[in-house]
């Protein structure tokens, strides 16, 4: 599952081109992630300029390390 | 009858070009913008060419920041290449250019409105009808003939239409900027940092802003933006650079830096600007094109309106007329940047030492180009044609 760590968001969008569902709300200030929709392919994470977002699963395969 | 012929989404200066076209051909038209503000907040480097400006507009000096006459380009060992530019530059103060852009569409008849956040259209039929938008938490509904999508990189409104906007990670650079104060820069030339240092696959830019001030900005390729940070980036470049500069704005976004899509128009709806990948695929520059691209939009939305046809038939004129002015060479700029991301650091190391000793009135940006054409000879029709004269 894609994590938005929401006070950190700059709500530029970048996230929101690249998606390849559409799984990414954005507002003037208000970002989500449409959770039933996203395949969790993870390139929103890799785009964003801040790093605001993340995947709880990746954090479960650093574990398993 | 509809509330409105034609509903522009999106007030930066494709929209604005699109809705002022529209409005002098005639059509009712309404301009919606998301944000609160027309042209804030800036997501840009605010770099334009003259001339590309100045068949829009003249250039007025309360948002004119800076003019540019020199470039200096510099390889990721920071061997520094310096030429003059044919065509002078300008570095803009987006929040008034845009401003200024959008009143003239008002000028022109078109209405305004702002806090609108557009989040479905009316659809009949696979044909655009109308848009949904939310102002103020109130749900709202309007007709119209024609919309045209001007909503910037995310392209979402194209998306509600069944269309195909969303952006490979090879064509997105993952971008970061810092408006900053107190940094001694000559504020006449643009400097730009090449190679996988301090903007893999993208550039380092520092575009001045007059005062003493710069917008330092840089773009990573989406292809390794899984490895690199922009923000992370941006910062070690002003701690090593310019430790002693105040930043006074800072702001990410994403540049397209694609081929124009391939399907800009469908029943009752036309994409522009940054929406349709209308932005120049080696500089990431989309101020001016997005400008192109709106006005022949508006134009050709005014002529369908006419006509009665408003099918990608009636439309197909835009598509046409874009790649005629911008599309055909966006599409061998696009091949070049190809070309551009297989050169190695070494390599760029190497032309930088060879093209330094030429005296900077006899280089050109055509000339640099064609140093990297020697490194991939398919491209040098794609360079001559996009850089003649340049």
């Amino acid at each position: 599952m894609i994590l938005v760590k929401d006070n950190r968001c700059d709500f530029c969008g970048t996230c929101v081109a690249v998606c390849p569902v559409d799984a990414i709300e954005l507002r003037e200030a208000d970002i989500s992630i449409i959770h039933d929709t996203c395949i969790d392919c993870d390139i929103c994470i890799w785009v964003c300029p801040i790093d605001v977002l993340s995947s709880d699963e990746k954090k479960e395969e650093v574990k398993h390390d | 009858m509809t509330d409105f012929d034609v509903i522009v989404v999106g007030g930066g200066p494709a929209g604005s070009m699109a809705a002022e076209a529209a409005a002098r051909g005639g059509a009712k038209t309404l301009l919606l913008e998301k944000d609160r503000d027309i042209g804030y907040p800036v997501r840009c480097g605010e770099g334009v060419g003259a001339s590309g400006l100045k068949q829009f507009i003249e250039p007025d000096p309360q948002w004119i920041a800076a003019t540019i006459s020199r470039v200096r380009m510099r390889s990721p060992d920071n061997t520094k290449v310096d030429f003059g530019m044919k065509d002078a530059g300008y570095v803009l103060h987006r929040r008034l250019f845009d401003y200024a852009l959008a009143n003239r569409a008002g000028n022109a008849g078109a209405e305004i409105q702002t806090r609108a956040y557009v989040d479905g259209l009316m659809v009949e039929e696979g044909a655009v009808k109308g848009v949904k938008y939310q102002y103020m938490g109130e749900n709202r509904e309007l007709s119209t003939k024609i919309v045209i999508a001007a909503d910037g990189v995310e392209s979402r409104v194209g998306r509600m239409a069944g269309m195909r906007t969303a952006t490979k990670l090879r064509d997105m650079d993952s971008g970061y900027q810092a408006t900053v104060g107190n940094v001694d820069i000559d504020q006449e030339m643009i400097d730009f940092f090449i190679g996988s240092n301090w903007a893999p696959g993208g550039y380092l830019w520092i575009f001045p802003k007059g005062n003493g001030m710069a917008n330092i900005g840089l773009g990573v390729n989406g292809k390794v933006a899984k490895d690199f940070s922009a923000h992370d980036l941006t910062h070690k470049f002003l701690n090593e650079h310019f430790p002693k500069a105040s930043i006074l704005t800072s702001v990410c976004g994403g540049i397209p830096i694609a081929k124009t899509l391939k399907t800009i128009t469908k029943d009752g709806i036309m994409l522009t600007g940054d929406a349709a990948r209308m932005v120049n695929p080696v500089t990431g520059g989309g101020i001016i094109t997005g400008m192109v691209g709106g006005r022949i939009a508006g134009e050709v939305a005014a002529t369908a309106l006419q006509t009665g046809d408003l099918t990608p038939n009636g439309f197909k004129d835009y598509p046409a007329r874009w790649q005629k002015a911008e599309g055909k060479t966006h599409d061998g700029l696009h091949r070049v940047a190809d070309a551009i991301f297989e050169i190695t650091d070494e390599k760029l190391n190497k032309m930088a030492h060879r093209l330094a000793k030429i005296p900077p009135d006899e280089l050109s940006l055509m000339k640099i180009f064609t140093a990297v054409a020697r490194q991939k000879p398919s491209i040098l029709i794609d360079v001559t044609r996009a850089f003649a004269g340049v």
